[in-house]
């Protein structure tokens, strides 16, 4: 698509608005859907050639409630049901027209009902404005593919009768969990790309802060929201330096932190800090203030280690994960030395979520490495190799193991 | 995470299934392949000719060399493949379970390389 970015960045921001309003009126979550789809389309084809409508807003309602009032009409025929007047009846007559159903929306896309596939594709394309085949071509799935899952998803919103509107108080906090937790996996997925033919997958970052940045906006005193935030920011801040031109990953303490994103790491340390001193702590914002510490370092050497064990502590402590002790151990290890870190990663094994993962295996064979024992690390390295389901973590780990070959042969 | 269902077949005992045989098996992978369409699960799949119109395509100091047939000679060849996206590798092999091939041959269940990686 080819529309000016201004164009697009500001239909992108209207869509969820659009969406909520037209679904207050009419109900029909799916073929209104549908229709802001098209009301969109119908945008980005007319105003980079004929202006910015007056009200842009209002234009798109305009123009999505018509084809959803076209679409329900035959429907209807279709059906031969009761007269078409009481269905198209709009619903709610007081919809103010500065509401942000957007909370409600994304609450709806990430409903515990639809599968996490679903949920992803649902809430980019309802909330995020974002066009299937758009969608399609992050995920390096064929179009037809992301299509279904979108109209599956649908079809079980309007199958289990799930309401538009915000969840009720007890639930609230578990389903913006879910929420976050969706938000989080954009954000990963479009992050662990690497340059070369799947650059557009990083888009999904930039989409990940924006609708974070949107809930953010919605509930500022959320600690975990903002933590959330915070963690994008100071993540996406290093992905300059994460990864050579050709693709292959740099580990942290190689990489060049002149290129960094200084303006990123100011604004994820002021978000995490200010959430730190007025809310309740949680998992997001520990492992954004984990980030923080990595990025204020100036070098790798001067990284504050023991800062970062005392937070992954706290991390264990409150949601206690085995990825998360595999990563404490690297902070025991650069506090207290590598054979501290492998009696911790022997508590591991035993744990069937990790036990063949090659990450396992990987800070494993890393930790060897810093110990001396070089054969054993060497067969680390290549075991992990073995393991990943990743092309760059692959050439990492056989580089890795290679860089031992050669020097034990010499 | 997606995952290529490799599909094994035996020609020589394939040619041997009566009509209706045969038909089961088309009508059974008809079915799973609806299922796992309107799932949002299937990323795409084709059908192989017959090992005997295959080319093995070798390069030795330079120069290629072709010979006809698989490259493994064996009495069970790739008949043809699926990739599937899910959500846990359970669920690739529950699929793998349901391909009628698994009841006389086999499926081979194989993730795939994902281009994106993790920072170390």
């Amino acid at each position: 698509m080819s529309t000016a970015p201004a164009v697009e960045d500001l239909l992108r921001e209207l869509a969820p608005q659009v969406l909520g309003a037209l679904v207050r009126r009419y109900g029909h979550f799916d073929a209104c859907e549908d229709a802001v789809q098209e009301a969109l389309l119908a945008a980005t084809v007319q105003w980079p050639d004929q202006g910015l409508p007056q009200n842009p807003r209002g234009w798109l309602i305009t123009v999505a409630s018509r084809r959803v009032t076209d679409q329900l009409r035959s429907d209807q025929a279709r059906r031969r049901r009761e007269d078409v007047t009481a269905a198209l009846a709009p619903r709610d007559e007081s919809e103010a027209s500065d509401r942000d159903d957007t909370l409600t929306l994304l609450f709806l896309c990430c409903h515990p009902a639809l599968s996490p596939a679903s949920q992803l594709a649902l809430t980019l394309r309802a909330v995020g404005g974002l066009t299937s085949a758009q969608i399609a071509n992050a995920f390096l799935v064929p179009e037809a593919t992301m299509a279904q899952r979108i109209s599956r998803a649908k079809q079980r919103i309007k199958a289990t009768g799930i309401p538009f509107e915000m969840p009720p108080e007890p639930e609230r906090a578990d389903r913006l969990r879910v929420v976050l937790h969706v938000l989080y996996l954009v954000f990963n997925e479009g992050y662990t790309a690497t340059s070369g033919p799947h650059l557009h997958r990083t888009e999904l970052t930039g989409e990940a802060i924006r609708l974070t940045r949107v809930v953010h906006q919605l509930l500022p005193e959320d600690g975990e929201v903002t933590g959330l935030l915070a963690l994008m920011l100071l993540t996406d801040a290093r992905r300059p330096a994460r990864t050579r031109t050709d693709g292959s990953l740099v580990p942290l303490e190689e990489q060049d932190r002149s290129s960094w994103d200084r303006e990123a790491i100011r604004e994820g340390v002021a978000l995490i800090t200010s959430s730190l001193e007025h809310a309740p702590i949680g998992p997001y914002q520990l492992q954004a203030a984990i980030a923080a510490v990595h990025d204020e370092a100036t070098t790798a050497a001067d990284t504050d280690w023991r800062e970062i064990l005392g937070l992954y502590d706290l991390l264990e402590r409150l949601a206690p994960n085995p990825m998360v002790t595999l990563n404490r151990a690297v902070a025991v290890a650069m506090v207290r030395g590598p054979n501290a870190a492998l009696e911790l990663l022997d508590t591991l094994d035993s744990d069937d979520r990790l036990a063949d993962h090659y990450r396992l295996a990987a800070v494993r064979a890393h930790l060897l490495e810093k110990a001396g024992d070089r054969d054993a690390a060497l067969s680390g390295y290549q075991e992990a190799a073995r393991r990943t389901t990743s092309i760059p973590e692959r050439r990492y780990l056989e580089s890795r193991a290679a860089r031992l070959r050669d020097s034990q042969e010499r | 995470m997606k995952y290529i269902l490799l599909i094994y077949q035996n020609p020589a005992t394939w040619e041997t299934f009566s009509e209706e045989e045969r038909n089961r098996v088309m009508v059974d992978v008809d079915e799973i392949m609806q299922e796992l369409t309107q799932s949002g699960e299937w990323v795409g799949g084709e059908g192989l000719a017959d090992p005997s119109n295959t080319k093995t395509v070798r390069v030795r100091d330079g120069v290629p060399a072709v010979t006809d047939g698989p490259f493994v000679e064996s009495k069970e060849q790739l008949a043809g493949y699926c990739i599937v996206e899910c959500e846990t590798p359970e669920r690739a092999t529950e699929i793998a379970a349901r391909w009628p091939d698994a009841r006389y041959w086999a499926m081979e269940v194989r993730p795939i390389m994902e281009p994106g990686g993790e920072e170390m």
